[in-house]
């Protein structure tokens, strides 16, 4: 167990429909998503005491705390790194939990990240500002890399081209996720499964690394999840899923995106800090995961990360993909929500709680008998279980 | 790729790495170097971490280095560019990376490794980008 304290489970999962016009505030998504993961826990909102958030989300916790009725909120963290931050987040809220210093933390994300403001696109500055962690991103904007996917492909070209790893080899993983998205209700992307050829044939956006189909959606909408002790979640109504292990690593010279200048461009150096930590904190290894949630901003994080976290050796993702590794009946289910790139992108924290859907039983994608589940977003990971 | 209508939009300073921009409207291609255990740092800080001497200095560098990494970005179009400029990663020879434009070559044509050197190109406000061209 990787706290010290008491064990930690989540209770409770909520989300709005995704879509890319929510026609509301992000205050309002916050706010529904949030009731909603409560009232799946079936806890009263006036008794949340903890909240948890991660940079680049507009509303601020006196809102929500206004919205829900709550009572005395007596902890508050907001990760740095943006979506790297979103499964550190599980890190916060079971560090309070385990501590005691807080005993029911509500983690919540909401944005209208297309119908508010464009999240793939040229911003004026405001992805600069201190907490994202892309901290030299301006000395990058006269030189037209302007974008958060020309910024992942300027760190992934040298990994690709090291390894052989060719953009048709990328479209593995879309195709997966799409096939995943098409079986899911809530996905964007519901019923619209996509081929290699489709992939292949879409537009390139950072050429010759990421096309189209490379990259995540730009979604509205708000997430949310609910943290206590596990003594007391064996009273409540959901089947627990506890928090075996959560941390985050930022390496000397690493960056969040703009992640340029870090020794050695062929690895996630920030992902192999982290994995050898959560697989220790929780007792268990890479091949005890039944299921795994790969943060999928853009197609060639995905293979880095399974490197990253121990499933291959460095270079090897592609010739797995190729074997059919992320499949249903394979060694290890991955994004099987579809991820950020099928079913939306909540910044990370849908995938989150697809982990817990899957160890509910209660996915639409549901991998058999799962136990065990792996949530990463680069610099963070978590591992979750079953009671 | 070579003429352009636009020029690309002015730099943004910040505190640390102003020094990097004013050398370049000087024609200088300037790196930060520690004055007390003279390793070279990137980007910009004003403590060294290795011996953690807040002395810098910004020297004059080769300005010579190879590709290491290059991309298009095609879609959304960049400002300041009439077509999609070629970002590129360089390695320099005082052994760290930095972003900036090649010209001179097209997108087909770049090789990982290419050896590169430094020139300047300016900006539409008249300020001046270090950038690269193909060495020889």
């Amino acid at each position: 167990m990787g706290f010290n304290g008491r064990d930690v489970a989540i209770v409770g999962i909520g989300h709005t429909e995704y879509s890319k016009n929510s026609g509301r505030s992000e205050l309002q998504l916050a706010a529904e998503c949030s009731l909603a993961a409560l009232q799946d826990a079936g806890i009263e909102p006036a008794d949340v005491d903890g909240m948890v958030t991660f940079t680049i989300d507009n509303n601020d916790e006196t809102g929500l705390c206004r919205c829900l009725g709550v009572r005395d909120l007596a902890y508050t963290a907001r990760v740095p790194g943006g979506g790297a931050g979103s499964v550190a987040t599980l890190q916060h809220a079971a560090a309070a939990v385990s501590s005691g210093i807080a005993d029911t933390v509500v983690i919540w994300r909401a944005m209208n990240e297309r119908s508010q403001y464009r999240f793939g696109q040229p911003s004026a500055g405001g992805a600069s500002t201190a907490g994202v962690g892309a901290s030299s991103l301006m000395s990058a904007i006269p030189y037209g890399a302007q974008s958060p996917g020309s910024w992942l492909a300027l760190s992934a070209q040298k990994y690709m081209h090291t390894y052989g790893v060719t953009n048709r080899d990328l479209g593995l993983v879309s195709v997966l996720q799409r096939a995943y998205a098409a079986n899911n209700p809530d996905a964007w992307f519901y019923g619209k499964p996509i081929t290699l050829e489709d992939h292949q044939n879409s537009r390139w956006v950072v050429e010759p690394i990421l096309r189209l189909l490379d990259c995540c959606q730009e979604s509205d909408g708000g997430v949310a999840l609910v943290v206590t002790s596990l003594e007391r979640a064996r009273d409540l109504q959901q089947k627990p899923v506890r928090i075996l292990a959560a941390s985050s690593s930022l390496p000397t010279n690493n960056e969040v995106i703009t992640n340029f200048y870090r020794d050695d461009l062929l690895e996630m150096t920030e992902s192999r800090m982290v994995a050898p930590r959560i697989f220790r904190q929780a007792g268990l290894s890479p091949a005890d995961m039944d299921v795994a949630m790969f943060y999928d901003a853009f197609t060639p994080a995905v293979l880095m990360q399974i490197e990253a976290f121990g499933f291959c050796e460095t270079g090897a993702a592609k010739d797995l993909l190729a074997d059919g590794f992320g499949q249903i009946d394979s060694a290890l289910p991955f994004n099987t929500n579809g991820g950020l790139i099928g079913e939306a992108y909540v910044h990370g924290m849908n995938s989150i709680i697809e982990v817990v859907r899957q160890l509910r039983g209660t996915s639409h994608n549901q991998v058999a008998g799962a136990q065990l589940g792996l949530a990463t977003s680069g610099p963070a990971g978590a591992i979750l279980g079953v009671d | 790729m070579s003429e352009q209508a636009q020029k690309p939009v002015d730099p943004i300073p910040n505190m640390e790495d102003k020094w990097y921009w004013e050398g370049a409207d000087r024609g200088e291609f300037l790196g930060e170097r520690c004055t007390e255990c003279r390793a070279f740092r990137h980007p910009p800080r004003p403590m060294c971490p290795h011996c953690h001497s807040l002395g810098r200095e910004h020297v004059a560098l080769s300005g010579k280095g190879v590709v290491d990494s290059w991309v298009t970005p095609v879609h959304p179009r960049s400002f300041g560019f009439d077509t999609p400029p070629l970002v590129v990663l360089v390695m320099l020879e005082e052994g760290y990376r930095v972003i900036a434009n090649l010209l001179d070559v097209a997108p087909e044509d770049v090789a990982m490794g290419m050896p590169v050197s430094v020139d300047f190109q300016e900006t539409s406000g008249g300020r001046k980008l270090p950038v690269f061209r193909p060495l020889g």
